[in-house]
């Protein structure tokens, strides 16, 4: 059983949202204490990930289960689904509209900069079903 | 330096006002929030041309004190209602982003990411 289950709904069809609950879980783990360097990598890959669910897949889920030792995040949608990971992987690759990027996003550094910062990343995606993207951060990990 | 001494710098307008007494060492100035986040090197300012409420975001997941709006920009209320939720300090100053970023160089403040 985890120190804290958070559970959000991520909505799809409002970019001005996205990242309350980066924020939220933040705010969260400040309050009870969790090591700084750690609480930035789990804010900074969940943000990307909920930026990715808006932009790709209109919205989604956000699970996140934090333990004394760990952080585990997992972002679910019902998108349409990844279908290469290995290029979506690439820094720079991006299928992001134009208008992404006047936002600020979709210079396809995204999925780089998740798996920068977690310590561990899977992805499942099924063409025209979604993505279940996992990622979890250790408290205590040479990444921080 | 202090946010106060980037005021005085840049000439600028406070918008949103946090800690203006906090001390800053490292900044960023970046129109691609990506690249903001790629970089975690204890950066405490964030210069940009880019306003909508997902700077202020990349701020907060960065633990950024003071966003600066160059040549002018100026976010709307929904922007700046949330900046002052987290405590962050918003300026707009009139110069450019190459010639924002170069007069806070020149009075020390640095860009946190070396070149090895």
């Amino acid at each position: 059983m985890s120190m804290l289950q958070l559970r959000y709904s991520v909505p799809g069809d409002d970019f001005t949202r996205a990242g309350e609950a980066s924020g939220d879980v933040k705010h969260k783990l400040k309050k009870l204490g969790y090591n700084p360097s750690a609480i930035r990598r789990v804010s900074i890959a969940m943000y990307e990930g909920e930026i990715n669910m808006v932009i790709h897949a209109g919205g989604g889920e956000a699970n996140v289960d934090v333990d004394p030792d760990k952080v585990v995040i997992v972002l679910t949608d019902h998108g349409p689904g990844i279908a290469d990971v290995e290029k979506a992987m690439q820094e720079g690759w991006s299928t992001a509209p134009d208008n992404v990027r006047s936002l600020g996003f979709g210079a396809g550094m995204g999925l780089p900069n998740m798996k920068k910062y977690s310590d561990e990343m899977t992805i499942d995606s099924v063409v025209g079903q979604g993505t279940t993207l996992k990622m979890v951060v250790y408290a205590q990990s040479e990444k921080s | 330096m202090k946010v106060q001494n980037i005021v005085n710098i840049l000439k600028a307008e406070i918008l949103a006002e946090g800690d203006l007494q906090e001390e800053v060492k490292t900044a960023c100035g970046s129109d691609m929030m990506s690249d903001v986040l790629a970089f975690v090197k204890d950066q405490s300012v964030l210069l940009t041309g880019l306003v909508n409420p997902q700077v202020v975001r990349t701020a907060e997941m960065m633990d950024m004190h003071c966003i600066i709006f160059v040549r002018g920009k100026r976010p709307d209320e929904t922007v700046l209602s949330l900046a002052r939720q987290k405590d962050i300090t918003i300026l707009a100053t009139p110069y450019r982003m190459f010639t924002a970023c170069g007069l806070l160089y020149e009075k020390g403040l640095e860009g946190g990411c070396d070149v090895s």
